[in-house]
Formats: C-alpha cells, sequence, structure tokens
C-alpha cells in the first residue's frame, strides 16, 4: 500500500491518508485480515503527528473498514463485505462502461464484443 | 497522564514576567512549545529542570515533584540544548566518562553508534564542536540512558535541513513506545511541527493556548480580500490583520464564523502556525 501526501492539497492530511487507505480497501488491494501498519509506525513513516493517525484509523473504524485489536494492532475488517463489494462492483461497471465506449469507436457490435469476452473468459479459465 | 504539569508558574524579572502559567504536556505525544523570541519559552523550559526557581507556582515530572525528586526526575530526562552544559576543555569522549557514571541505565553500545550515525569524533574537544554538533552530542547522550522524557531548548536552530529531517526520525523512533513523551521549543515553526502532535503558544510570558495542532490548524484561517471589506465591526472578528495599499491578510479564530461573513468576498486559506504566530504577537493592526 502506498500513500503519498500532497502539501498542494486543500484537503487536510488526515483525510488524504484517510482516502488512500480506504482506496486500498475496496480496489481489494488490502484484504479482509490484513494488517495494518501501526498507528506510531505510520505516523514515522509518513512524518506526521500521531494524533493524525490515530484519528485516520478512528474514522476508518467508525467506518467498519477496519477493526483495531487492542495489544495486537489494526487489521482489514470483514465486517463491511457488502460495501466493499458494492464499492468494487460499481469500479467494475465505470470500466465496462469504458470497455464500451472504446468497442464503439472501433465500430464493434454489441454481439461483436460479447463474442470477444466470451473468447477471453474461456481463455481466462483454462489458464 | 501527563509527562509534565506546571501549576501557576510565575516568576518575574525586572524586563519580563512569565505570568501564572499552567500547562499539561501529555504523556506519548511530541509537544511543541512555539512563540517568538524573548517571551519566556526557555525560561520555562530553565523552571522545568530546575535551573531557574519559579516565584511562585509548581512543576511536576513524570509524577514527581520538582525541585525535591530532582535526581530521579533527571535519571527519567534527556535534555537537548545548544547552550552547552559542559566542560568546554574536555574531549566528547572524557566528557561521556564523566556524566555516565550519573545514569544508572546508560547503553555504551547505544552511545558509541549514535556518535557514529552523527559523525562525531570521541577525540574532539566540546570547545571544537559547532552548534549543530552541540545539539547532535547532547542528543547522543540523551537517547544513550533510556530517557522517557526528552526536554528540547531550540533544538533545530543549529542544524542543517539535512540532519533536521534525521532529527525526525530519531525522534518518531522514540515515539514508538508510547509511555515516551517529547517537548521542544521553536521559534522556527517550519520543520519539527510537522510530527508535532499538540502546540503550546507563549507569547510574552502568557500562555496563549494549548491544544492538538490539528484543531489549531483547522480553528484558525487566513482572511485574504479588499481593505473597504474592513469595517469596525468586522474588524474585532481579527486577531491580527495586515494591511496594504492592494488590499489586507488577517488571522481570525473561528474559521465557520469567517466563511459565513465573508461568503465568496475574500478568500480563506489555510494558516501556517508561522502565521497563526505573526499575527498574534503583532496583534490588532499592522501596517506595510
Amino acid at each position: 500500500m502506498n500513500i503519498i501526501i500532497s502539501n498542494a492539497s486543500s484537503d487536510p492530511i488526515y483525510i488524504q491518508i484517510m482516502n488512500q487507505i480506504r482506496q486500498s480497501i475496496l480496489s481489494g488491494e488490502l484484504r479482509a485480515g490484513d494488517s495494518l501498519p501501526s498507528i506510531r509506525q505510520l505516523a514515522k513513516d509518513l512524518q506526521v503527528s500521531v494524533i493524525t493517525t490515530k484519528r485516520v484509523y478512528e474514522e476508518l473504524e467508525k467506518e467498519k473498514l477496519i477493526d483495531s485489536v487492542v495489544g495486537k494492532g489494526c487489521f482489514v475488517s470483514g465486517a463491511n463485505k457488502d460495501f466493499i463489494r458494492e464499492q468494487r462492483m460499481k469500479r467494475l461497471e465505470e470500466k465496462m462502461i469504458e470497455i464500451i465506449r472504446e468497442s464503439k469507436d472501433l465500430s464493434m457490435s454489441q454481439q461483436d464484443l460479447i463474442d470477444h469476452l466470451t473468447l477471453l473468459f474461456e481463455e481466462e479459465q483454462t489458464t | 497522564m501527563n509527562a509534565i504539569e506546571l501549576r501557576n508558574l510565575t516568576k518575574t524579572y525586572p524586563q519580563f514576567t512569565v505570568d501564572n502559567v499552567s500547562l499539561d504536556i501529555k504523556q506519548g505525544y511530541i509537544t511543541g512549545l512555539i512563540g517568538p523570541n524573548g517571551v519566556g519559552k526557555s525560561t520555562l523550559i530553565k523552571m522545568m529542570l530546575g535551573m531557574i526557581r519559579p516565584d511562585s507556582g509548581s512543576v511536576n515530572i513524570l509524577g514527581c515533584d520538582m525541585p525535591k525528586q530532582e535526581v530521579d526526575i533527571k535519571q527519567r530526562i534527556g535534555i537537548v540544548s545548544d547552550d552547552c552544559f559542559y566542560y568546554e576543555h574536555l574531549s566528547i569522549r572524557d566528557t561521556k566518562k564523566m556524566i555516565a557514571p550519573f545514569y544508572k541505565k546508560w547503553n555504551e553500545k547505544k552511545f558509541s553508534s549514535y556518535l557514529e550515525q552523527f559523525e562525531l569524533s570521541p577525540k574532539k574537544k566540546i570547545e571544537e564542536l559547532s552548534k549543530g554538533m552541540k545539539v547532535k552530542f547532547s542528543l547522543a547522550v540523551a537517547l544513550s540512558h533510556e530517557a522517557e522524557l526528552l526536554i528540547m531548548d531550540e533544538p533545530t536552530s543549529g542544524l542543517d535541513p539535512v540532519f533536521r529531517r534525521e532529527l525526525l526520525d530519531l525522534l518518531a523512533d522514540m515515539m514508538q513506545d508510547e509511555r515516551n513523551s517529547i517537548i521542544f521549543s521553536t521559534h522556527i515553526t517550519t520543520d519539527l511541527d510537522r510530527i508535532a502532535d499538540y502546540i503550546a503558544f507563549i507569547n510574552r510570558g502568557k500562555l496563549v493556548f494549548s491544544e492538538a495542532k490539528d484543531e489549531v490548524l483547522e480553528r484558525f484561517a487566513i482572511v485574504k480580500g479588499d481593505s473597504q471589506l474592513l469595517d469596525s465591526d468586522i474588524r474585532t472578528k481579527f486577531v491580527g490583520i495586515r494591511e496594504t495599499a492592494v488590499g489586507f491578510e488577517g488571522l481570525v479564530d473561528n474559521r465557520q464564523e469567517a466563511e459565513r461573513l465573508f461568503g465568496n468576498y475574500a478568500i480563506l486559506d489555510k494558516p501556517s502556525l508561522e502565521d497563526i504566530m505573526y499575527f498574534t504577537a503583532k496583534g490588532g493592526r499592522i501596517h506595510a
């Protein structure tokens, strides 16, 4: 997981960090049960205050995206599966729309596209 | 839990007074003591260390009373300053030989590795050290006896930007243990303030505020706009205003109210700690 803080951004630092961790969870890059860096380690790595990273984890916990276990640290939560799935579906749909537009540019018909997708789908399954 | 508790500290000098300062420094966090030059930051720190006796008030450090339990306290704290309290004619090695036995938890290995990391030769005499090297040396001593509390007086003033960044990492390393605490004073607010959790602002011997840094930065705002917007009513909302022929720039301590008041007529910017320090110290109207 990468987190990049921009000084030029108008968003406060904690919002920037929060958005990027949330994105990593929603994109599936981080999966349920994966451990997150400790509050103090993250503060050190990003050179921000401990209060800032603490707030990030508290907010993400409220969204039920992460769980904090006393003495063990923070983990990506499995509790909010529906929400995560919904978000990932949304991203998938966005990509599909992109594909549809691209295929129109190539003057493919709907059937052409479906045939092509079926072909690729089968290939993917055999590998 | 508080690492430091100051209660109603007062110290009067002919030219200057530290006036009834009460301040809590939280355990597990980094606190920055900020303010312009000569407003009492170092006096406060010296009172914490028992180097200046307050006229009235009390100092409690790590749950112990200062000065009653001074010896115990000093085992558990590290002091970093560019004011060197060591003998000038001794070498680093000899100075170490003299200080180390005072500490029950002295860690010789750690000390040598810090000297190496900071590129300090044990043969060098204290008087040959530059300002920055003196800070590094006192930091090496402070970090080599398992201090739970680091008290730093203007640690960055003599340091180059390269080591200032390295210092952030060293401090963050210490803060991986949540029982540890750090307080530093500075008038340069652009480097260490990144990692500070709390900010205590001192001006003219008084404590102006002591709050979480993120809250401070969200509460204040810089307003910029046409000077015609300023009537006597509006002016009272400002902590400080700087007016020029081409407009004004001012600090407000209630961002939401300013958003309501000015709407789209003025620009609201995020302030830096330096902005807050400047306008608060100057106050009222500033003509440029």
